[in-house]
């Protein structure tokens, strides 16, 4: 699907700015103890969910990480439903099992541990080649996630077994609260080429350099069912989780600044046309950050032991 | 005559000849070695597409299985050894046996991984263990445990085929080469065969509220009424079995053994009733002693009885690493003496 084909400027702004408001407004209802539990928000790195997901078809499959929101939303997740979920309500995702990092809707899923979700979605992928579906599977890890040993174990058995997966690294130079210096020894890219993985890599925020990139992978893992990769030096704007940012809040200005992928798309809209999409998202957000609210909890009826 | 490993073999040839769906996943499974205990010998000949030989990663496989399971087919997973599974715990219990309830029962996550446990083959500290307590009350997993009675080969295919969660296959593997035993017809033994009800909040709409894990109930024929019940799973059951036999001989000492070949989620119907009986309680298990299957028998036991007091002893393994010298492995490991002793002195309690 050439997506940069069919989607507009427009389109591509609210995408990512309902992200940002939605995280944002997460964050600070956080403080006010309307969610309960923990998050882990996008903000910055919206451009890599709407660029990666706006390529996948219907039928495609994504599995996503703790940091999950911008890719629930950019794969058409409802912003209530997600909400609801944060809020531990019957109509959330998941009925308020899940939480925040646990999601399962249509083809979309996530999970809270570091590097597990990599072979589960390889998996996903030789099950879909196995019956012939021709849908490719996308999962998003981060840099962090680099360190986990079974990565290399699934991407090893992917190669093997060619399955028709693509792997996303967000490096957004930041593993909770250690720089990817610090954690990642060696190359990205070579990561993935040890085992004749192909692989691109970007550095950049903006969403129209990312689509096209992420559309050629996506195709050839559809055309040639084989794994591909693609690297996104991004930077995370929040907290990793809430308000446990330990970085300088003028070098996080500064990236705010330099790499908002909002602040490149909005210079492409007309301002009137700008204004009035921000004006609908917010109030598409407003509208179900209130329906959430007015959710119910859920129960569970306790079985006794024997 | 049909030994353990042949009814085994058997279900995956059958589970793979019924079911489109059913892969086996797993290292060095392909003829001519036909698996490290060549219970999936002949597979390969038989289903090549189908058979998928792994590289060494135990965590990885299981992971991928897990992902096959959650996009609709049927995989089988085999851990080398059971020692191994330690490598594949997080997919099993943060992704394979969470996935349905933390996802609001959207999904199902139908695969089965079997492993070979046990000592008393000299193999040493990390390839004789006995590691499915480990995995006992992980919430969304089954852990069954055939012994040599009824037919572990229908088990294993009804795992495979019928059961829509994630079931841990535990093989003893000294079971491997005994013959199958038919419950009905035991020269020994009167043996009682039932399906146990499911636990509360274990079915749901749809499934059967009965398992299809059987609990046998074993007494000596024309044995007078049991002073002590014998639980036990797997080979423990042939040991508990021969302690049964010389406790009635040598002592004048009758007992019943229960056998369940579900040991997690715990269904203890069967032994409520059978302790109901006798009142007197000796868990056997090779497991290592502390915090194991055998405490928990107990604890259930023991909310569960009226009496005052449940008298109740385990045996089990001692608290160290198997060791690889057969004189020693025979101390760490429970025999038939040791139960034999225990089980006098739990029926001297007073």
């Amino acid at each position: 699907m050439p997506a940069e084909a069919i989607i507009s400027s427009e389109q591509l702004y609210r995408l990512m700015y309902r992200i940002r408001r939605f995280e944002e407004t997460v964050l600070d209802n956080f403080s006010k103890g309307v969610f309960y539990g923990t998050t882990h928000t996008c903000l910055g790195q919206e451009a890599d969910a709407v660029g990666v997901i706006q390529n996948l078809a219907h039928d495609d499959i994504v599995f996503s990480n703790h940091r999950c929101h911008g890719h629930f939303l950019a794969y058409g997740g409802e912003a209530r439903a997600l909400f609801a979920e944060l809020m531990g309500k019957a109509n959330g995702v998941c009925g308020g099992r899940g939480g925040s990092q646990h999601l399962h809707w249509r083809n979309f899923y996530s999970n809270g541990v570091q590097g597990g979700i990599v072979p589960v979605a390889t998996g996903m992928a030789l099950a879909e080649k196995r019956k012939g579906s021709q849908a490719v599977t996308a999962v998003f890890l981060g840099d962090g996630t680099l360190g986990e040993g079974v990565v290399y174990e699934a991407l090893n058995i992917a190669s093997l077994w060619q399955a028709p997966v693509l792997y996303v690294v967000e490096d957004n130079c930041i593993a909770q609260t250690t720089p990817t210096a610090d954690g990642v020894a060696g190359s990205l890219p070579g990561r993935f080429q040890a085992f004749d993985i192909p692989v691109d890599e970007l550095e950049t925020s903006d969403v129209l350099e990312i689509l096209p990139v992420a559309g050629k992978l996506i195709a050839e893992v559809r055309s040639e069912s084989s794994p591909r990769a693609l690297i996104l030096h991004t930077h995370r704007f929040g907290p990793h989780s809430k308000g446990d940012d330990t970085r300088q809040p003028e070098e996080v200005a500064q990236l705010r600044q330099e790499r908002d992928p909002l602040t490149i798309q909005a210079s492409r809209l007309e301002v009137g046309a700008r204004k009035e999409i921000e004006a609908q998202v917010e109030n598409e957000i407003f509208e179900a950050f209130q329906s959430a609210m007015n959710d119910p909890f859920p129960t569970l009826v306790k079985e006794p032991v024997i | 005559m049909t030994t353990v490993l042949e009814s085994l073999n058997s279900a995956l040839h059958q589970a793979l000849s019924q079911d489109a769906r059913v892969l086996i996943i797993g290292e060095d499974i392909l003829d001519p070695y036909g698996g490290a205990f060549k219970v999936t010998r002949g597979l390969s000949q038989a289903f090549p597409e189908r058979i998928l030989s792994t590289p060494i990663s135990e965590a990885g496989f299981t992971g991928v299985a897990t992902g096959m399971a959650l996009r609709g087919l049927r995989p089988v997973v085999e851990i080398m050894f059971g020692d191994f599974l330690t490598l594949s715990a997080d997919q099993i219990v943060n992704h394979a046996a969470k996935f349905r309830w933390m996802y609001n029962d959207q999904v199902r996550v139908p695969m089965v991984i079997r492993t070979p446990m046990g000592g008393r083959r000299g193999y040493g500290p990390t390839h004789s263990q006995t590691l499915e307590k480990l995995f006992l009350g992980v919430p969304g997993l089954r852990v069954l445990a055939p012994c040599a009675l009824g037919d572990p080969g229908k088990l294993l295919l009804k795992a495979i085929l019928e059961d829509d969660d994630p079931v841990l296959f535990i093989e003893n593997k000294l079971l491997y080469l005994k013959q199958i035993q038919d419950p009905q017809n035991d020269p020994e033994f009167v043996i009682q065969e039932r399906l146990p009800d499911r636990p509360s909040g274990q079915a749901t709409a749809g499934e059967n509220s009965a398992s299809y894990a059987p609990v046998y109930t074993l007494t000596l024929r024309g044995a007078p009424e049991a002073r002590l019940t014998l639980v036990a799973y797997g080979y423990m059951v042939e040991l508990a079995r021969q302690a049964a036999i010389r406790l009635a001989y040598e002592h004048e000492v009758f007992v019943e053994i229960v056998a369940p070949t579900q040991i997690a989620p715990t269904e203890s119907e069967a032994l409520v009733a059978s302790v109901a009986r006798t009142g007197r309680l000796l868990t056997v298990e090779e497991g290592t002693y502390t915090a194991g299957w055998g405490a928990e028998m107990i604890a259930r036991a023991s909310e569960a009885t009226g009496r005052q007091s449940l008298v109740a002893r385990r045996v089990a393994a001692l608290d160290l690493p198997v060791p690889a010298s057969a004189a020693l492995e025979e101390v760490v490991l429970p025999g038939v003496e040791q139960i034999v002793e225990t089980s006098l002195r739990t029926v001297q309690i007073r």
